[in-house]
């Protein structure tokens, strides 16, 4: 690294870490309901909200309920969104006259959209209206996003309520969270976004005559007020097909730090807002630290990989480079972001092992936008229960005990992602429809699987996008592993809402285990780390880490 | 039931509506008021017309121009493109060497002269509008070669090319690099 790389990458971290308990602390006061900067000048809109819903926001929920309105929500919003894409044709707005979805990809679009994954097995330009960009991609961006963040906060008050049986009300949590952090957040991105060169019309797309004589249609849309919230609500989906690679989705070295600081922000931040939701600021730090060291640590070696690979400006962009490409390759896996300002399938062995790993810990590291807690909240429920096994004691966390029910729903929601990646890269990789969109032969090829399923199943949606998507087989099992990674966990995080909810808090004793220390985070560092390597190790070594050797003995194929 | 759904529906359109329209729109309206160049796509024009966006490359054929960087799909822009090659794919280690190849040819060097990278690898996008300052200079001699340039012309088109090397922007973010249709659009002003 040059001086000057150095600099980016403590720039970031530093901005990140000065900007967690502002943002953090912001975002406590608007989800507690205490008067914060906004709240004054948009409450109006959010009654008007409620009143246009025909909901009360006062009514508390128990788990159940908030479960039921939450899928309720998501599930009319993902029918939406495929009528959208369906009827394209024939609605306005679609100024280059595209037609109609397919089916197949259309379903495969508003699963990808409803669940905060953003796989896409298209491309933007060449495949949507700018009303189905705006009125459905757009929308969902948002409220994905919000329902992270809306399960988060469930989880925090059934983390923290002394004897109560509800978990708060899911319209409030969702609209304050769309009203109040995404949408003012995101029209400040948007509109520095536009000034650098990120394109915002509603006009056709223009053909130019070109220097030399030759003609280039240039593609146009509404893209910044979309690239803005695909980078805050860690959603990953480019307006364009190739991303944030794409010199009108990210234009300017600026656009690059702006868009790869927006993925970490929101997640970071919700670290602090969960510190001082339960109580305890320290508590937020700790999950932070842990979040940070791994970060930091898949970084590095993904750094070093890429530093150290000949041809390593295959599918990167001249303005950004090797050092900003790496970082956000690492930024966009930890957050389940999935956008890409460089094609993950050239990267290095060692880097795309990183950005594979990152989404095979189950989107922890920083993770969603409010899934990477409620993720790593999990983890720290199996940490505290094998410490508790360690010294023979009932496990407790926050005072509250941890019992089977909350250990065997933590299972559910860390194992049901893990297995859907195994089972389904097996089933690709043994039909004759799963092996025929392979474009790269050798054990890369067996990496462009995996990666596929650890993309959907953990909601990342980033791709080796040299494997062809587009087919039947992989719009609905893709589909199916996108539905299974985010209700598989939500429900089960609920549930533990729910029946923590009711339970006593216990002042600590001499006995108890804080879970505030650095003791405690090097151990669900430990945790998160061992989960993640007994299961993937095998297949691990057969795809990247047999790349790696290969290529050191100059093997192509 | 009916306490669940009709909220969930009516309150999905009530921030479609925000979301998906007042947003965008807003939005929009104001970009088209403050930065209408930027947000109509950065467009350039020549002799009164529009020849491309100062953003996205565009194919020059002629080694009277600065080439752009190797675009997998060809400069095509509905939609743009990569290789998605992986490191052990030889197709990508022969593709690379031919462009090696092809541009020492081109520029008239030895046979063991290093390219820049960027000559070699095809972009992300397939739209990189830019090439690294040493692949701009590696190709000085040939386009002042080809156009036939006087020493003075020459000494001026070098200068041109340092000034239009963009530094880091404030000197801190993203890598040194030249606009290769600005540079060319100015090559033919020289």
């Amino acid at each position: 690294m040059t001086t000057l790389d150095t600099v980016q990458v403590l720039l970031y971290l530093g901005l990140l870490i000065a900007c967690t308990p502002w943002l953090g602390g912001y975002m406590a006061r608007v989800f507690t309901g205490e008067r914060a900067g906004l709240t004054g000048w948009l409450a109006p809109v959010e009654r008007c909200i409620y009143r246009l819903a025909g909901c009360d926001p006062q009514v508390e929920m128990r788990w159940t309920t908030y479960a039921g309105a939450l899928l309720a929500f998501n599930l009319f919003g993902l029918l939406a969104l495929l009528g959208l894409q369906l009827l394209q044709g024939v609605l306005p707005l679609n100024p280059q006259h595209l037609p109609g979805v397919p089916f197949g990809l259309a379903l495969n679009t508003a699963i990808s959209f409803t669940t905060n994954t953003n796989w896409q097995a298209y491309s933007g330009e060449a495949t949507l209206s700018y009303l189905t960009q705006m009125l459905g991609l757009t929308v969902q961006n948002f409220v994905s996003a919000a329902t992270g963040i809306a399960v988060l906060l469930a989880l925090t008050r059934g983390l923290t309520r002394r004897s109560g049986t509800t978990l708060g009300n899911f319209w409030a949590d969702l609209v304050r969270a769309t009203l109040y952090i995404l949408l003012p957040l995101s029209s400040g991105l948007a509109l520095v976004l536009v000034a650098q060169g990120v394109v915002q019309t509603l006009a056709p797309y223009i053909m130019v005559h070109t220097v030399e004589g030759g003609q280039q249609l240039i593609p146009l849309g509404p893209a910044a007020s979309q690239v803005a919230i695909k980078q805050l609500g860690t959603n990953g989906g480019g307006f364009f097909g190739v991303n944030s690679a794409h010199p009108f989705e990210n234009p300017t070295p600026l656009t690059n730090f702006l868009e790869m600081f927006a993925i970490l922000l929101i997640p970071a931040a919700l670290t602090y807002t969960y510190g001082r939701m339960v109580g305890s600021r320290r508590q937020g730090w700790a999950i932070f630290a842990a979040m940070l060291i791994l970060f930091l640590s898949g970084f590095a070696v993904a750094l070093t990989a890429e530093t150290g690979h000949t041809g390593n400006m295959e599918g990167k962009e001249t303005r950004f480079g090797i050092v900003n490409s790496v970082l956000w390759a690492t930024a966009t896996t930890a957050a389940s972001n999935g956008s890409v300002n460089a094609m993950h399938d050239s990267l290095s062995p060692g880097a795309g092992l990183v950005a594979l790993g990152n989404m095979l810990l189950g989107e922890v590291v920083f993770g969603g936008v409010g899934a990477g807690l409620y993720g790593m909240l999990m983890f720290m429920l199996l940490t505290v229960f094998m410490a508790g096994l360690m010294v023979g004691r009932t496990p407790e966390y926050l005072g509250k005990k941890v019992e089977a029910r909350e250990v065997t729903l933590a299972m559910v929601a860390v194992l049901a992602p893990c297995a859907t990646v195994l089972v389904f890269a097996a089933l690709a990789v043994l039909t004759p429809a799963g092996l025929a969109s392979i474009s790269n032969p050798g054990p890369h090829g067996l990496s462009q699987v995996l990666y596929a399923f650890a993309s959907t199943a953990n909601n990342n949606g980033s791709a080796f996008a040299g494997l062809n998507a587009n087919t039947g087989f992989y719009n609905y099992l893709g589909g199916i592993a996108m539905l299974i990674g985010r209700f598989a966990a939500i429900v089960p995080a609920l549930a533990i809402a729910g029946s923590m909810a009711g339970k006593k808090t216990a002042p600590p004793s001499p006995g108890t285990f804080p879970t505030d220390g650095a003791l405690f985070v090097v151990l669900l560092i430990g945790v998160v780390l061992l989960v993640g390597a007994l299961t993937f190790l095998p297949v691990l070594t057969l795809g990247p880490v047999l790349e790696h050797l290969l290529l050191q003995q100059g093997r192509v194929f | 039931m009916k306490d669940t759904i009709l909220p969930a529906l009516r309150l999905l359109a009530a921030l479609t509506v925000l979301t998906g329209a007042v947003y965008p729109l807003l939005i929009t309206a104001v970009a088209r008021a403050v930065f209408p160049r930027q947000a109509a796509g950065s467009l350039v024009q020549n002799e009164g017309s529009s020849v491309g966006s100062e953003l996205l490359a565009q194919k020059f054929g002629s080694p009277r121009y600065f080439q752009p960087r190797p675009s997998a799909a060809d400069f095509a822009t509905v939609p743009s493109g990569a290789s998605n090659l992986g490191p052990t794919s030889a197709v990508l280690r022969t593709t690379a060497q031919d462009r090696a190849a092809a541009v020492r040819a081109a520029c008239g060097l030895a046979g063991d002269t290093p390219v820049p990278g960027d000559l070699l690898c095809a972009s992300g996008s397939g739209l990189d509008p830019h090439i690294s300052p040493e692949s701009a200079r590696l190709q000085l001699d040939r386009v002042a070669r080809t156009r036939g340039l006087t020493p003075e012309h020459r000494a001026r088109l070098e200068s041109l090319v340092t000034a239009l090397t963009e530094p880091p922007q404030f000197g801190v973010l993203g890598e040194p690099r030249v606009n290769v249709l600005c540079l060319n659009l100015a090559l033919d002003r020289l």
